[in-house]
């Protein structure tokens, strides 16, 4: 071995070291991957928060690209998240529909008539069962689907208008 | 009198905890399916609290997830199916135990591979070392032949 090389080659294998940290830093742990991603969207038939006596299921979106939204009025982040919705919507570039998580009809539509209605529909997931099928683990969550009804893209957390510009627009972009 | 009122504050102090954070307890109503039930959530990962099993956490998620798990047990799926079920949903991580495959190969074999390297090493250092002193004892006797 030369006699620089002894001192060089624990740098090097330090500052790998140190990059892998560096990178590991910036991931977030609680951002899980999702295996649904290029993946059909699992059907469901639910009753509508509007008029429970009629259904919403993701057939009737064939043709469109949406984005389903997982939300409940129990969930915090779900409110800082609403302003950008409503901005979506009255952008109109995609339609939006809402997936109403573990949460009670009366109080969802107080949330949605006190601060706007940004949705096209939205489904009542009472007992997370429809949920569990998309993998949710945390709300907010959003599903970019496109006119096959694949799944393009989740969104773990709030969507901000950070988000929307730089990864959702574009995508969407491309998908119509 | 006054000690004694001290030792009953700790002796509570010291049981707070441990209502506040028992196992999360399963409802039990077919003791087969509860034992099943109980060795899978154990193999699976919650995914609110992720250093948790689904047998340790109390989040919400993870009530749902044992009564779904439950639920597919009555309905006579196997195991492995269960499992897959649950990986179709929420990705490998779901699983407690990763499983072995080009991915997780690293995380498999990457502490075997680093004791090989050390004990390589090792090995290598001390032959060369050896080698080292080998030489320095031939070079004395030289210089001695050369001196006498």
């Amino acid at each position: 071995m030369r006699p620089y090389l002894r001192y060089l080659l624990p740098l090097a294998i330090f500052l790998v070291l140190v990059g892998f940290f560096a990178a590991g830093l910036k991931l977030n742990p609680r951002e899980v991957p999702s295996p649904l991603i290029d993946k059909p969207a699992p059907a469901f038939d639910l009753p509508l928060l509007s008029d429970v006596g009629k259904k919403f299921s993701p057939e009737q979106m064939r043709g469109q690209v949406w984005v389903l939204n997982v939300w409940a009025s129990w969930c915090g982040a779900c409110r800082d998240e609403h302003p950008v919705l409503m901005a979506m919507s009255r952008q109109g570039a995609l339609a939006i529909v809402g997936l109403n998580y573990k949460d009670t009809n009366a109080e969802a539509a107080t949330v949605l008539k006190n601060s706007g209605n940004p949705y096209q529909f939205v489904a009542v997931d009472a007992d997370g069962r429809t949920g569990i099928d998309y993998g949710v683990y945390g709300v907010p969550e959003s599903y970019i689907i496109d006119k096959q009804g694949i799944i393009r893209y989740k969104q773990i957390g709030p969507m901000t208008a950070n988000v929307l510009r730089e990864k959702i627009m574009p995508l969407v972009k491309g998908l119509q | 009198m006054k000690l004694s009122i001290l030792k009953v504050l700790s002796a509570l102090l010291l049981i707070l905890p441990l209502l506040a954070c028992t196992e999360a307890r399963p409802l039990a109503d077919d003791p087969a399916v509860e034992v099943r039930l109980r060795h899978l959530s154990h193999e699976l990962r919650c995914l609110v609290c992720q250093n948790q099993t689904l047998a340790d956490s109390n989040a919400p998620l993870a009530q749902d997830l044992r009564q779904e798990v439950r639920e597919l047990i009555v309905k006579g799926l196997n195991d492995q199916e269960i499992t897959d079920y649950l990986v179709v949903r929420y990705g490998d991580f779901v699983r407690y135990r990763p499983a072995v495959n080009a991915q997780t190969l690293l995380l498999w074999i990457g502490p075997a591979l680093l004791l090989a390297i050390g004990f390589g090493s090792l090995w290598w250092t001390l032959r060369r070392r050896n080698s080292l002193l080998a030489d320095i004892d031939n070079n004395d006797q030289e210089e001695k032949e050369e001196e006498a």
